[in-house]
């Protein structure tokens, strides 16, 4: 291997690690507020690249029917719940985030969709469309099993991520899609044609998870999903709701998700089954990261997306063979730090 | 003085366990009550049903509301506050950020700074540390902004559980001072202590719980000289 080509092959690298670090950063930002690692994510970034892909095609995307249907469930469950606890006087408010919010964005996308909009607006009609599914996911799956342990809300979250694969064949169909690129621009650097699209993506990837941060740090609502996820009993004495933080957990992550989704559909063809695989390298991403630290997180999606962009040149049909036996050493030494850890608590 | 807290024929049970046992108390405007009983007793229980993490029977009225069947967000937004047992602070997270998320279910944000200031005035050593993460506090540091923390939502009732409990006694008579002079800003407090010679000094009126029932009350200077509870708690013969 030249340095030339270790050096494509390095930039290519940190572009899908790129996009891997946005979902990695989401399953954290999830899995500390609800303590659900949500698999399904790379399924709602697959998504968005369908929903983008119909958009340009001027078609009305499965995703409007996805979310009616969600919300509809959605605003049953919240009904069923209200009443039995009785609390009778939460219905309007219930209807309002439930059903009529969701059906709000589906009809604004429908009204706006069929005045042939620019690209600008199209990507945020897309991500529009795709927001409201993971919290509406979480109010119907899991909120009745918020307080199981982290392995059922995995075991569900599994199975969730099989009935968003078979929703999306139904509403998306079989066929693959790839996106236009955001930008035609090109530029060399130190000898390397780097295009506009994977600068594009890490500058995304670096905006984004920035914003995080200032959200994080510097507002109160940020600072009520920190504690969220640092004491649950505490934020409760604070007045923090668990279930409205991770709604807004959720909000933030299916963005996060949708923008990789945005990010990847013009460098990979995209299908209704694609999610899984992002999804799952995101989350060995996190894993590295220890599932709780959000640099940590990036830093280990990006390490993911270098050593599959290596491992592509190497052997192709063996590159998600090598990613994910990455697990086994990460695991193995995180298993012994932590011992180590504990060891000096005790001391 | 009006009543600001009571609760009737309270029982809170473990599965089938019943650690607190029609337990009846309450609370006026501005008084410092204190419930105190051995370990195991049921305390803590009490107020952990009080604040609502625990689900109990029985009534529980705050402020004339029947709050029994509240969550426990909707009693803090009432400002019935706990600074429990374990402190339960964000260990990760800076003194400045606990204090203010102290003051979250605050719909009214305009005197969140001057609340600020004051905690700091009462407590300058969370003043000086404000940038530390508060899991690198000591013991009687961490006690204190749990308190501040608690003040950060300008609390009607606050519920205090074991105050004292770990800190050296130098500590220990700042705590009690403090929660003496919250008296003075028009706040109920509801002690629970294990060290009740500290609490009945501070307190109006006290509560003797063993084994999950009151078995004994009156006021706090009463309580202080009977007999039976000097033997029994406050280590005299």
């Amino acid at each position: 291997m030249t340095s030339d080509i270790a050096a494509i092959l390095g930039i290519d690298g940190i572009a899908t690690g790129a996009v891997y670090a946005l979902v990695a950063i989401g399953t954290v930002l999830i899995f500390t507020v609800t303590r659900v690692i949500f698999i399904p994510f790379g399924d709602i970034a697959a998504f968005t690249a369908l929903t983008l892909a119909a958009l340009d095609a001027k078609r009305f995307p499965g995703t409007g029917a996805l979310v009616v249907i969600l919300a509809c469930l959605a605003t049953l469950i919240e009904i069923i719940s209200l009443i039995r606890a009785g609390e009778i006087r939460l219905l309007p408010r219930a209807l309002l985030f439930y059903l009529v919010l969701p059906l709000a964005v589906v009809g604004a996308a429908w009204l706006t969709m069929r005045a042939e909009p620019p690209l600008a607006v199209r990507l945020v009609l897309a991500l529009m469309l795709i927001t409201p599914i993971a919290p509406l996911l979480d109010r119907i799956v899991f909120r009745p099993i918020a307080d199981g342990s982290v392995l059922l809300l995995l075991t569900v979250s599994v199975a969730l991520h099989y009935a968003l694969v078979g929703l999306g064949l139904l509403f998306f169909g079989p066929e693959g899609v790839r996106t236009e690129p955001l930008t035609s621009f090109s530029a060399e650097f130190a000898g390397v044609l780097v295009s506009g699209q994977t600068m594009l993506i890490v500058i995304a990837a670096l905006v984004f998870s920035g914003l995080l941060y200032l959200f994080f740090d510097f507002t109160l609502v940020g600072k009520s999903l920190r504690a969220t996820a640092v004491n649950r009993t505490g934020s409760r004495l604070m007045g923090i709701r668990p279930a409205r933080a991770g709604t807004i957990a959720y909000l933030l992550g299916s963005l996060m998700a949708g923008v990789s989704g945005i990010l990847i559909a013009p460098v990979n063809t995209v299908f209704y089954d694609s999610g899984f695989l992002i999804g799952l390298k995101a989350f060995v991403g996190a894993i590295v990261g220890g599932m709780t630290s959000y640099p940590g997180a990036a830093i280990g999606a990006v390490g993911v997306g270098i050593l599959e962009s290596f491992a592509s040149f190497e052997s192709s049909a063996l590159k998600d063979v090598i990613v994910f036996s990455l697990l086994i050493p990460i695991l193995i030494w995180r298993s012994l730090a932590s011992l180590h850890s504990e060891e000096e608590i005790e001391e | 003085m009006s009543e600001m807290f009571s609760m009737t024929d309270v029982t809170v049970c473990y599965d089938n366990v019943e650690a607190v046992r029609n337990v009846s108390l309450s609370i006026e405007e501005g008084q410092i009550v204190t419930v105190i009983g051995p370990n195991g007793a049921g305390k803590t229980t009490l107020l952990m049903a009080a604040i609502g993490l625990l689900a109990s029977r029985g009534r529980m009225v705050f402020q004339g509301n029947d709050i029994g069947k509240m969550s426990v967000e909707d009693r803090v937004e009432r400002r019935l506050c706990l600074v429990p047992e374990k402190r339960e602070l964000f260990s990760d997270m800076s003194v400045a950020d606990n204090l203010l998320l102290g003051s979250y279910s605050l719909r009214d944000r305009s005197g969140v700074q001057t609340t600020l200031g004051e905690v700091y005035d009462r407590f300058p050593r969370l003043k000086e540390r404000q940038r530390q993460a508060a899991g690198t506090l000591s013991g009687g540091e961490r006690q204190m902004l749990a308190l501040g923390r608690a003040l950060m939502a300008k609390p009607k009732l606050l519920m205090l559980d074991e105050p004292s409990l770990g800190l050296a006694p130098l500590i220990v008579r700042e705590i009690f001072r403090t929660i003496a002079s919250l008296r003075d800003l028009g706040v109920s407090i509801l002690l629970v202590e294990q060290n009740a010679r500290a609490a009945l000094e501070t307190a109006d009126y006290g509560y003797v719980l063993e084994t999950g029932e009151i078995v004994q009350s009156g006021p706090a200077k009463d309580l202080i000289h009977d007999p039976k509870l000097i033997t029994a708690y406050l280590g005299g013969h």
